[in-house]
C-alpha cells in the first residue's frame, strides 16, 4: 500500500518538474526609469535574476543596478559578453554597470557559469 | 555581520569535528554519548551557516521557474536534515552527519573555485597593474610629476633611466633602449632615438628621453589591448551552445533520474525507503552542472590572457575555435612577409664611389628607391656632395653636375653605352625580382644599385613552422609573377597569386575558400580591411604604436609573422583544453550518477551522499585546475 502511493506521489513530482521548468512560463519584464537625461533600471539577483529582462530606451544614458541578495557562489559574478564587462557582485551591495544606448540592440548577461541569464534590450 | 565564505566554512568545518570523530571510531564500536543530540545542534548550526543561502536561492530560482547547482544542493542538505530530525523524533537512525558534509563540502568547493577563478582573471588585472600612477611632465619650462590622467596630448615627458614610460609617443630627445616585453612580448630591449615611437607602461633602459605624449587614456596601445582582452575573456565560443542547451534542462532532469532512482530501489528492488532515499540524495549531490558551466569560459579567460602575454590579442571565442579548422593561411606581401620598405640588396662596380654618386644625387628625392639608397650610404658613412643643375627626367631618372662631372642615377636609358659584362650581372640581379638602378659619370656607367622589398628576417622561419603544422601557405600580392615567384622561393611559400589588385584581396581570398576550405588572412590591418573580413580568421599585424584592434580576429601587436605561429598554437592548446574539460565534466556526470544511483551495488561500489559531495565539489574545482594549467603548457615559441 505504501509503495502504491510513493508509486503515485513519485509520477507526480516527476510529471510537476516537466511542467514547472519545462513549460512555457513568461519571462518578467520591466522597463527603465528615465530622470533628468538619466536612465536607471533595478535588477534583483537572488536566485535569478528578476526582472530578467529589462528594457532601456535609446539615446538615454543608462545605468542598470544589480542588488545582489544571493549567498552562494552560483550567481556571485554578471558578464555582460559583448560589452567585456564580468564585474563581481559580493564586493557591494549593489553594482552599476553602464549600458551604451547609442544603438538600438540587445546585450545578453549571464551569471559566471552561464547558468542564469537576462537580457537589457535597448530601443 | 556577513561572513565570506571562507569564514562560513571554517566555522563550519569546526562544527563537523565531532561527527568527524564519530565517523572514525565507527569501526571500533564506540558511541560518542548523546551523539544524536550533539550532531543535532552541530548541523542545525551548519545548516544555518552553510545551507540556508543555498536554501533561500533555489527558492528564488524555483518561483522563476529556474533550477541549478543551488536546487540540488537545497534538496540534498534538505532531504537529509529534515528527515533525520523525523528519524530522531521516531527513534530510528538518524543522517545529520551527511546533510552537514554535503553543506560543508559544497561550501569548500565554491569558495575554492570562486579563489580560482579570480586567479584566472588575473592577468586582466597585471595588465592594467602596468601603468604608472604619474608622469614628469613639461609645465612652465620645468619638469613637475602630474597624475596620469592630467597628462595631456602634446606634453613632453621626461623619463629617467630605468623608469616606465607613461603614455604612447614619439622621443624628442635623447637615446636610449627600451624593454616593451609586457606589451608587444619581444624579449629584447629595442633602441629608441628621435623620432621613434615609445609604447606607455614600457620600460626605459640606461638613457635618458623626453618624448612628446601622441595617446593618452583610452586611446594608448595598452588601454586598447586590456579593453580588447576583456571582451576576448568574456566572449563566448561556439562550442558552448552544447553546454547552453545542456545546462538549461540539467537539473530537472537530475530531479527525475533522483526521483526514478527512488523508485525503482524503494518499489521494485525491495530496498528500505531509508536506503532509497540514500542513493537518490547522493544522485542529487554528486550531479554537478556547475563544471559543464565553468568548463569554456575559465580556459577562454586563462588562455586569451596567456595569448596577450605573448603579443597576440585573440578577439574572441569564435576566431579563437575557428582557426583550430583553418587549413590555409595567406600572406599579404608587402610590409607583412616583406619588410615593406625597399633597401640596397647589391653594389656592383666600386661601392664607395657609386653610393657616392648615388646618394648626392638622391639625397633631396622622396622617392623610395631614393631613400633605400640613402639610407644604405648613411649607414657605411658615405658623404654626399654638393650637386649643382639637378635635372629629374620623368620616367628615367635624375641628373645632376657633380665635382665638375654630369652624374646620372636610374634607367640604362640615360647612359649612352653600357659595357656587356656590367649588362649581364643586371639581367642577373633583374631575374632575382631586383629592381636595378644605373649609377653612371659622364658617359660611363660606373656601376649598379640593386634594390629589393627583403623579407624580414623572422619570416622564413614562420612559414617553415606553418607549413610543418600541415597548413597550406599562400602569398596575394599586386607584384607581378617573377617578382612574387622570387620572393615565395626566398621564404617558402607554396603558392603566389600574383598580380592582384588591391581591391580585388578578398575576391583571392574567396577562390581560395570555394573548395569548401577555411582561410586565414594576415595582413597589415589598414589597407587590407576587407581582405581581413572575408577571410574565415583575418589576422591583422600591427607595428608599435599603430596597432589596428578594429580590424582582425586576432591581432598581431608585433609586425613579425612568428606571432601567426604563436596565434595558432595557443588558439589550439586552448581549445583543446576547452574539449579537455567539456568531455571530464561530462564523463563525470556520466559515470557519477549511476554510480551514486546504486547501479553497480551488485559489484560493491557505492557512495554515500557525503562522499557523493565531495566528489561534486571536487569536479568543479578540477576543471577550473584544468584551465589555470593553461597558464604553463608549452606554446610554440617561434
Amino acid at each position: 500500500m505504501v509503495k502504491i502511493i510513493a508509486l503515485i506521489v513519485a509520477i507526480a513530482l516527476i510529471v510537476g518538474i516537466i511542467w514547472w521548468f519545462f513549460g512555457k512560463h513568461t519571462e518578467s519584464s520591466a522597463k527603465a526609469q528615465v530622470n533628468n537625461q538619466q536612465q536607471t533600471a533595478n535588477i534583483v539577483v537572488h536566485g535569478g535574476y528578476s526582472p530578467e529582462r529589462v528594457v532601456l530606451k535609446k539615446g538615454v544614458p543608462a545605468t542598470v543596478n544589480f542588488e545582489m541578495k544571493d549567498g552562494t557562489a552560483c550567481l556571485s559574478h554578471v558578464v555582460f559578453d559583448k560589452l567585456g564587462v564580468d564585474k563581481d557582485l559580493t564586493k557591494q551591495k549593489v553594482t552599476s554597470i553602464n549600458i551604451p544606448t547609442d544603438k538600438a540592440g540587445e546585450y545578453n548577461f549571464a551569471c559566471g557559469m552561464d547558468m542564469f541569464h537576462g537580457k537589457v534590450v535597448v530601443k | 555581520m556577513k561572513l565570506s565564505s571562507i569564514q562560513r566554512f571554517w566555522i563550519s568545518f569546526v562544527l563537523i569535528i565531532p561527527m568527524i570523530i564519530q565517523m572514525l571510531a565507527m569501526p571500533f564500536h564506540w558511541m560518542m554519548p548523546g551523539y544524536n543530540w550533539i550532531a543535532l545542534i552541530t548541523t542545525t548550526l551548519v545548516m544555518l551557516i552553510a545551507a540556508v543561502p543555498y536554501w533561500t536561492s533555489a527558492w528564488a530560482a524555483f518561483k522563476n521557474h529556474h533550477a541549478n547547482m543551488n536546487t540540488l544542493v537545497a534538496i540534498g542538505t534538505g532531504i537529509a536534515y529534515f528527515y533525520s530530525i523525523f528519524a530522531m523524533v521516531t527513534n530510528r537512525p538518524v543522517y545529520f552527519e551527511s546533510a552537514a558534509f554535503i553543506a560543508v563540502f559544497v561550501l569548500l568547493g565554491d569558495t575554492m573555485e570562486e579563489r580560482m577563478h579570480n586567479n584566472a582573471s588575473n592577468a586582466l588585472k597585471k595588465l592594467l597593474d602596468l601603468q604608472v600612477k604619474e608622469a614628469s611632465v613639461l609645465r612652465d619650462g620645468k619638469f613637475v610629476q602630474v597624475p596620469l590622467d592630467q597628462v595631456k596630448k602634446g606634453d613632453v615627458i621626461q623619463v629617467k633611466p630605468g623608469e616606465k614610460i607613461a603614455v604612447d609617443g614619439v622621443v624628442v630627445k635623447g637615446t636610449t633602449t627600451v624593454d616593451e616585453s609586457m606589451v608587444t612580448g619581444e624579449s629584447m630591449p629595442v633602441s629608441k632615438q628621435t623620432g621613434d615611437n615609445v609604447i606607455g607602461s614600457t620600460i626605459n633602459g640606461d638613457g635618458s628621453i623626453e618624448f612628446r605624449a601622441t595617446k593618452v587614456g583610452n586611446e594608448t596601445v595598452l588601454a586598447q589591448i586590456v579593453e580588447m582582452v576583456k571582451k576576448a575573456q568574456t566572449s563566448h565560443a561556439p562550442i558552448q551552445n552544447l553546454t547552453d542547451k545542456i545546462s538549461g534542462i540539467f537539473v530537472p532532469a537530475v530531479l527525475i533520474i533522483a526521483i526514478l532512482t527512488f523508485l525503482i530501489w524503494y518499489v521494485f528492488l525491495g530496498a528500505t525507503m531509508v536506503n532509497a532515499m540514500l542513493f537518490a540524495v547522493a544522485v542529487i549531490v554528486i550531479a554537478c552542472p556547475c563544471a559543464l558551466g565553468l568548463a569554456t569560459p575559465t580556459a577562454l579567460m586563462v588562455g586569451t590572457g596567456r595569448a596577450a602575454k605573448m603579443g597576440v590579442l585573440i578577439k574572441n571565442g569564435e576566431a579563437l575555435e575557428e582557426i583550430n579548422d583553418v587549413r590555409t593561411i595567406a600572406f599579404d606581401k608587402t610590409g607583412t612577409i616583406t619588410v615593406g620598405k625597399p633597401t640596397v640588396t647589391d653594389v656592383v662596380g666600386d661601392e664607395q664611389q657609386v653610393l657616392k654618386v648615388a646618394a648626392s644625387l638622391e639625397a633631396a628625392s622622396e622617392h623610395p628607391l631614393a631613400k633605400a639608397i640613402v639610407d644604405r650610404s648613411q649607414k657605411l658613412k658615405i658623404k654626399p656632395e654638393e650637386v649643382a643643375d639637378f635635372k629629374a627626367i620623368q620616367g628615367r631618372g635624375v641628373t645632376a653636375t657633380i665635382n665638375g662631372q654630369l652624374g646620372f642615377v636610374g634607367s640604362p636609358k640615360l647612359a649612352k653605352k653600357i659595357d656587356q659584362k656590367l649588362e649581364d650581372q643586371a639581367s642577373q640581379l633583374q631575374s632575382q625580382a631586383k629592381t636595378v638602378i644605373y649609377v653612371g659619370l659622364g658617359d660611363q656607367v660606373i656601376g649598379l644599385i640593386a634594390i629589393q622589398d627583403t623579407p624580414k628576417e623572422s619570416s622564413a622561419e614562420a612559414i617553415d613552422q606553418l607549413k610543418a603544422r600541415g597548413l597550406r601557405t599562400v602569398m596575394i600580392t599586386g607584384d607581378n609573377e617573377e617578382v612574387a615567384q622570387a620572393i615565395a622561393k626566398q621564404v617558402g611559400i607554396d603558392d603566389v597569386i600574383a598580380g592582384v589588385m588591391p581591391n580585388q584581396k578578398s575576391a583571392a581570398i574567396e577562390s581560395l575558400q570555394k573548395d569548401g576550405q577555411k582561410v586565414a588572412f594576415v595582413g597589415d590591418g589598414i589597407n587590407d580591411a576587407p581582405a581581413l573580413t572575408m577571410a574565415d580568421v583575418g589576422i591583422a599585424m600591427g607595428s608599435g604604436t599603430d596597432i589596428a584592434i578594429e580590424s582582425g580576429d586576432i591581432v598581431l601587436i608585433q609586425n613579425d609573422l612568428r606571432g601567426v605561429v604563436r596565434a595558432l598554437s595557443i588558439s589550439q592548446k586552448t581549445f583543446s583544453r576547452i574539449k579537455l574539460n567539456l568531455f571530464w565534466a561530462l564523463i563525470y556526470n556520466v559515470i557519477g550518477i549511476p554510480i551514486a544511483a546504486g547501479v553497480f551495488v551488485a559489484v560493491g561500489l557505492s557512495l554515500s551522499p557525503e562522499f557523493a559531495a565531495l566528489a561534486m565539489a571536487f569536479s568543479s574545482v578540477s576543471v577550473v585546475t584544468s584551465s589555470l594549467l593553461l597558464n604553463w603548457t608549452k606554446v610554440a615559441d617561434a
